[in-house]
């Protein structure tokens, strides 16, 4: 080629990508890669209902975004990071999908969004726990949405010790997740002036807690804390109910429970439990209205995943609309400066860490005579304000906040 | 209050109870796995699904026709012996006096399907099902609250533990089993209808899971994963007692439940590596088990 020929070829490659760069959505397409546990401990709180709330999203999108449309491939985790990785790397470099979400184990939504930075894509987390993925875990590529650890901590642990509980009783399940919770749970019991007088490491799982639940009735404590979830938690909650634990004058503190563990349990063993979530199905009328539509489709009340799922993926849609672009920067970036008030959340926004703040609730479960019907569960005893809930930006370690 | 380790006596006598009730559970486990694996040499993978079909089904029997709980330890390990039986009939004997790994591998195959299909229909939370308002409650007995169900498991799982090894090693229906899988051609010679006594003795292992689950019912919780960590558990116990001993299975699972909560007591980390600790200095000490015969 002649030295002319090549300068021309040149220059018109690159007009064509500098063109081709910002507002533009990729291949035509926006694709929504949904990675949860399908199958395993946690398939309830997402699972393929979560599936369902992600397609209820599109749906009433109206299935298109300025003309593109959207599309939406799964994948079941399996709560393994190396499986969570290499769907999320083959979705990324070779399906051309551009969000991710669902993501439930820690672990998962940990290994995941170091593949989504790499390949500057988005991911939208709703259903892990650990507060680490907006602090020293925190990427440009992801946001946390519905909740975590710190407000579950926060929420339930303080309400309980300013409520009278002063001495506490921890049992823990023995791995990262457990140990972490007994940390953030033990520092907010001191700070309100409680006292932490015994602790137990169980094994994880566990399926028999009767030994351990004699321990902590023995030490006589004001409450008894789970850091612990899913089948231990019930577990240790149905254990705690036979041995009378509650009736003789003990409160036992859920820290992480979601409504399909409530459910799974009743309120008759359950009733007294006092928890935090993010949402609940019977909070207002907008959330009323969203979970009958749920219920139609999936023949379960949803927990706050599933309504995290819902609301964040409308917000991402709303987002590539306003903007005309999938760019994962471009979208995050809007999505960051857009408040959020819907069927999910109240007063919320996403911080510059990444993690959307929004109002908790502290609930209590309600005794079988209060409940009219199977999903009748929850009464929400207090609003925690969003500034006041989540992990305040001054202690974060957080790479993208700017103070550090 | 006297200790001992810096745990209060009266702690250590309520954990040694849990550990005989616990214990109770692991002994009718592992007495059904050392009939099948005893008598019939089948690996039974498939000993936690059963035990999770009878929870499951003692659930699904009061939820759908309002069986109560009295009929169901009946009804349901009836029930599940039948689908055992089936397993056996139709799956089973085509594969009859090939490599124990052959059994180890269809049986697992079995109880991953059905737990698969239990998962999709009912999800992995649980169902629920209340206690009998006959035992609801329990009496202090001053070292701790002993739950009133919990004293009937262990009354009910001895009860049927014994009356098991009455029958195998004490009459003449036992001695026909025995003698049968031994040497079955001799056993045909006679008369004796072997393969069915196969099919019957395997469905019979099968009923005592079952029994274990509905016991489980009320205090654990039921789902369709509730089997597949206890039976990792349960094949230890078995192996530490001897693979050919029903007594020794017996005694090797109440032994166990006290030792694991023990270890609770003392190390609570440890109490689920505890029995494979065991296991493994028993196997270097005794390969064939505390109570197993020499082969």
């Amino acid at each position: 080629m002649t030295i002319m020929k090549k300068l021309l070829t040149t220059a018109v490659a690159s007009a064509m990508m500098v063109g081709g760069a910002q507002a533009e959505i990729s291949n035509n397409t926006v694709k929504i890669g949904y990675l949860a546990d399908m199958s395993g401990t946690y398939r309830d709180l997402s699972g393929p209902n979560g599936l369902k709330a992600l397609e209820m999203a599109v749906a009433d999108f109206g299935g298109k975004v300025n003309g593109s449309k959207i599309e939406i491939v799964t994948a079941d985790d399996r709560n393994s990071p190396d499986v969570a990785s290499s769907t999320v790397r083959r979705w990324v470099e070779n399906d051309n999908v551009d969000m991710v979400a669902g993501l439930v184990a820690s672990s998962v939504t940990i290994a995941t969004t170091k593949v989504l930075e790499e390949n500057n894509k988005l991911g939208l987390v709703n259903g892990s726990a650990a507060s680490s993925i907006t602090n020293e875990h925190c990427t440009p590529n992801h946001i946390h949405y519905a909740y975590d650890t710190y407000p579950l901590a926060n929420g339930t642990a303080g309400a309980i010790v300013k409520e009278g509980g002063k001495t506490w009783y921890i049992l823990t399940a023995d791995y990262a997740f457990g140990h972490s919770m007994e940390k953030d749970v033990t520092a907010v019991v001191e700070k309100n002036g409680g006292e932490v007088i015994g602790s137990i490491r169980h094994p994880f799982p566990t399926p028999d807690f009767s030994s351990f639940i004699l321990q902590a009735q023995a030490s006589g404590a004001d409450v008894i804390a789970l850091a612990n979830a899913g089948a231990d938690t019930t577990n240790a909650i149905t254990t705690a109910a036979e041995f009378g634990v509650t009736q003789a004058g003990q409160t036992i503190a859920g820290l992480v429970v979601f409504l399909t563990d409530v459910h799974a349990l009743g309120t008759e063993v359950a009733q007294g439990l006092q928890l935090t979530t993010g949402w609940y199905w019977d909070m207002n009328d907008e959330a009323r209205a969203w979970s009958d539509r749920f219920m139609e489709e999936t023949g379960a009340r949803p927990t706050m995943v599933h309504a995290g799922i819902y609301s964040s993926t409308i917000q991402y849609l709303n987002a590539i609309e306003k903007t005309g672009s999938d760019d994962s920067q471009i979208v995050r970036k809007q999505m960051m400066e857009t408040p959020i008030n819907d069927m999910f959340a109240t007063n919320g926004r996403i911080r510059e860490d990444g993690r959307m703040i929004h109002d908790m609730y502290l609930a209590e479960v309600k005794k079988p005579e209060e409940s009219s019907g199977e999903w009748d569960l929850y009464k929400i005893v207090r609003t925690i304000p969003a500034d006041e809930a989540f992990r305040p930006l001054a202690d974060s370690s957080c790479k993208l906040v700017s103070s550090k | 209050m006297s200790m001992i380790f810096g745990v209060p006596m009266a702690v250590l006598y309520g954990q040694l109870l849990i550990g005989v009730i616990n214990g109770a559970f692991y002994a009718l486990l592992s007495l059904g796995l050392a009939v099948i694996f005893g008598l019939l040499k089948i690996i039974n993978f498939a000993h936690g699904a059963m035990y999770m079909l009878g929870a499951m089904g003692t659930v699904i029997l009061f939820d759908t026709l309002g069986v109560n709980y009295w009929v169901a330890l009946f009804l349901a390990p009836v029930l599940v012996g039948t689908v055992g039986v089936l397993i056996e009939y139709f799956l089973l004997r085509r594969i009859a006096g090939q490599d124990h790994i052959y059994s180890l591998l269809l049986t697992f195959g079995v109880a991953l399907i059905m737990q698969g299909i239990l998962t999709n229909i009912y999800g992995v939370s649980g169902l629920r099902y209340s206690m009998p308002d006959v035992f609801k409650g329990g009496v202090n007995l001053g070292f701790m609250f002993l739950p009133f169900y919990r004293a009937w498991v262990i009354v009910a799982a001895l009860i049927v533990c014994f009356g098991t090894w009455f029958m195998i090693e004490k009459t003449k229906l036992g001695a026909y089993l025995r003698a049968g899988t031994e040497d079955s051609q001799l056993m045909q010679g006679f008369g004796i209808n072997v393969p069915l006594l196969v099919s019957l003795t395997y469905g019979f292992g099968v009923m005592l899971a079952a029994f274990a689950g509905v016991l489980a019912a009320p205090i654990y919780s039921v789902t369709p994963v509730m089997g597949s960590h206890i039976l990792i558990v349960v094949f230890a116990v078995v192996v530490i007692g001897g693979l050919g001993s029903i007594g020794g299975a017996i005694i090797t699972g109440i032994l166990m439940g006290v030792v694991e909560g023990l270890t609770k007591t003392f190390y609570p980390p440890a109490s689920s590596a505890v029995i494979f600790l065991v296991m493994v200095v028993v196997l270097m000490v005794r390969p064939s088990g505390l109570f197993g015969k020499e082969a």
